[in-house]
């Protein structure tokens, strides 16, 4: 500790208090409720599908696996963590505008900078806790269903292997996601129309050229994607990848990417004014 | 040079919303002491305090709080403490959170904030509601928790905005209270009000603001000479305005008077106006006519502090 300036040691307590006053808030939201439903739709149809196939007695863990692997890559990835963090990164700051209670925040001392980073690392973690949980418990069932057989999968075969590179998909994705709707949010008062953009942009993307794909969030999250989906159709958009790279390129290509977004947002704090004006 | 540094500056300030003014090409230079700034609704009061905090930005000009800027927000807010208009909390907080979370964003340690916020608390007189949320509070308790809000840190400058708007007469002596003991310590309180009359006995200058212009600002005494050294306009619009000018010259002769065109209204200058109104009471009383309207005529700095100095001692 005394090794950090003092000024440091400030700035690091402060941004601790944001996110702690933030975190509190969070979990009992509106839009925490939006993102429970999202999370956990698929985990209950895993959940039906292992009732109704106790033991694997109607399937079988290739095939379980890999649409557990389409279930993460096509419905969280694209979908769950998308439109949860929309829900929610969204609300950081039009929320505080929509309540009247952005001042609070703009006549305490500190920098602004550490407002937008508490508030990005409290709506990162709270999404990533909720989907980590919906991925596990999705997981579980999945191959919880095939009694010793599944036991084996996971902790013999490769299943730990998977469970750990799709819940570091979805901490990726909720930091990614999220660093891009803050800075959204920052520009535009009402989100749905870049959100769209956005969604549209990431969909098309992967038919782009290479270099314009990697201005896209999805084309990380693919590269670290521990399941191959056998694209047939129209899905093969979503799941194959053009040019792969190295996880060497892929995570800290997409450190960069958040790092963009959160300078962005941080350049738009410092100039905000309260105006709270009629919308 | 030194004095710089304990003086609130603002150097040609204007702002706009949009087309809108705010103010215009304010220069202003506040030393410490009990200030208060008064005008009417939308006469600028909030936006200078707005701009003072940073809250909002000058369209034109400079400002600076003791050589300090709120582009330096860790010392700037460390100093300053502003008990703003708006009537709004984060959602589902209690008056104890609200003073407290505050103080953590200071980056104080647990106990410090937590006593902090309780002697904050303890002098808004709240403690028996501190646990409650603040949803619940009535309109005076949510003042007083601002209130407490903007002094837990002990600022060295008070910047609060109406605030004795809903508080009830116990609250305002213990408030105003407070805001002398503040001062006394050598700190600034900048306090607003549409109501001159309220803050006069307590403040050390006053500024009156009047459609985004400062009109007079300086110790209370000055600013009053200024204003009874004017003559103010009346227009009175009656049944017979020749007859009232007749009776208005008979009984007093410092009023000046003349008939408007249209023949229905008496334009009428005087510098005491009080004595004025006392007497057109006696001639309507009397029923020699019939009264209509009586208004301002200008919208000019006169019929300004006509209206915010008028009210001392009369009604309103
Ligand atoms: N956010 C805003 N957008 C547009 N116009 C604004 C905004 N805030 C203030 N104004 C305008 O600026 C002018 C000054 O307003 P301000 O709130 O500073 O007045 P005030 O003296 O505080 O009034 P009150 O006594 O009602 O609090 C008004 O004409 C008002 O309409
Ligand atoms: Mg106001």
């Amino acid at each position: 500790m005394s090794t950090l300036q003092p000024d440091w040691r400030k700035r690091f307590s402060q941004l601790r208090a944001v996110v702690t006053i933030e975190m509190r808030r969070y979990f009992f939201t509106r839009q925490a409720l939006a993102i429970y439903l999202l999370a956990l739709a698929p985990v209950v149809i895993i959940g039906l599908h292992a009732i109704t196939s106790p033991l694997g007695r109607h399937c079988n863990i290739a095939e379980d696996t890999e649409i557990l692997a389409g279930i993460i890559q096509l419905f969280y990835v694209h979908l769950g963590i998308f439109f949860g963090c929309l829900i929610l990164f969204t609300w950081l700051f039009r929320g505080e505008i929509v309540q009247r209670s952005l001042h609070y925040y703009l006549l305490a001392p500190l920098r602004r900078e550490i407002i937008v980073l508490g508030k990005f690392i409290a709506g990162a973690v709270t999404t990533s806790i909720i989907f980590c949980v919906a991925v596990s418990l999705s997981f579980i069932f999945m191959y919880g269903h095939f009694g010793p057989k599944g036991q084996q999968f996971v902790f013999d075969g490769p299943g730990l292997h998977h469970l750990g590179a799709y819940l570091v998909i979805t901490v990726l994705a909720c930091f990614g996601y999220g660093a891009i709707f803050l800075a959204l949010s920052l520009i535009f008062r009402n989100p749905v129309i870049p959100g769209a953009f956005f969604f549209g942009w990431e969909t098309i993307s992967s038919v782009l050229p290479a270099t314009l794909q990697k201005f896209s969030i999805t084309f990380y999250l693919k590269n670290l994607a521990p399941v191959e989906l056998s694209g047939k159709g129209l899905l093969s958009v979503f799941t194959v990848v053009a040019q792969p790279v190295s996880e060497f390129i892929a995570i800290p290509g997409f450190f960069l990417f958040i790092g963009l977004a959160l300078y962005f947002a941080c350049w738009r704090m410092r100039t905000i004014e309260i105006s709270y004006a009629k919308d | 040079m030194a004095d710089t540094n304990r003086e609130i500056v603002f150097n040609n300030v204007s702002k706009f919303y949009g087309e809108v003014l705010g103010v215009n090409r304010v220069s202003l230079t506040i030393p410490p002491g009990i200030t208060s700034l008064v005008g009417p609704n939308g006469s600028g009061k909030t936006t200078l305090m707005n701009l003072m905090t940073g809250l909002i930005r000058p369209t034109e000009g400079t400002l600076s709080v003791c050589g300090l800027g709120p582009d330096q927000p860790e010392e700037f807010f460390a100093m300053v403490g502003y008990c703003s208009q708006f009537d709004s909390f984060p959602r589902g907080i209690t008056g104890f959170d609200l003073v407290y979370n505050g103080l953590m964003l200071h980056g104080y340690e647990y106990e410090k904030a937590y006593r902090l916020a309780m002697e904050a608390i303890d002098r808004a007189g709240l403690v028996q509601a501190a646990h409650r949320k603040v949803a619940g509070y009535s309109k005076g308790m949510r003042q007083r928790i601002r209130l407490a809000s903007a002094i837990a840190h002990h600022p060295t400058i008070l910047v609060l905005d109406e605030p004795l708007n809903g508080l009830d007469p116990m609250a305002r002596a213990e408030t105003i209270a407070l805001f002398q003991s503040i001062a006394q310590e050598g700190l600034h309180v900048i306090v607003s009000s549409h109501i001159l009359h309220e803050v006069d006995q307590i403040s050390d200058q006053v500024i009156l603001l009047s459609s985004g212009y400062v009109v007079a600002e300086g110790p209370i005494h000055d600013v009053r000479t200024d204003v009874t050294d004017h003559p103010m306009q009346i227009m009175v619009r009656c049944s017979d305005p020749a007859l009232l000018a007749s009776k208005i010259f008979a009984m007093n002769h410092a009023v000046e008077a003349k008939l408007h065109t249209d023949g229905k209204g008496l334009l009428v200058r005087t510098r005491d106006v009080n004595n004025f109104y006392l007497l057109l009471n006696q001639i309507v009383e009397s029923g020699a006519l019939e009264l209509e309207a009586v208004a301002p005529a200008d919208d000019d700095v006169n019929s300004v502090y006509q209206y915010l100095i008028g009210s001392e001692g009369n009604s309103i």
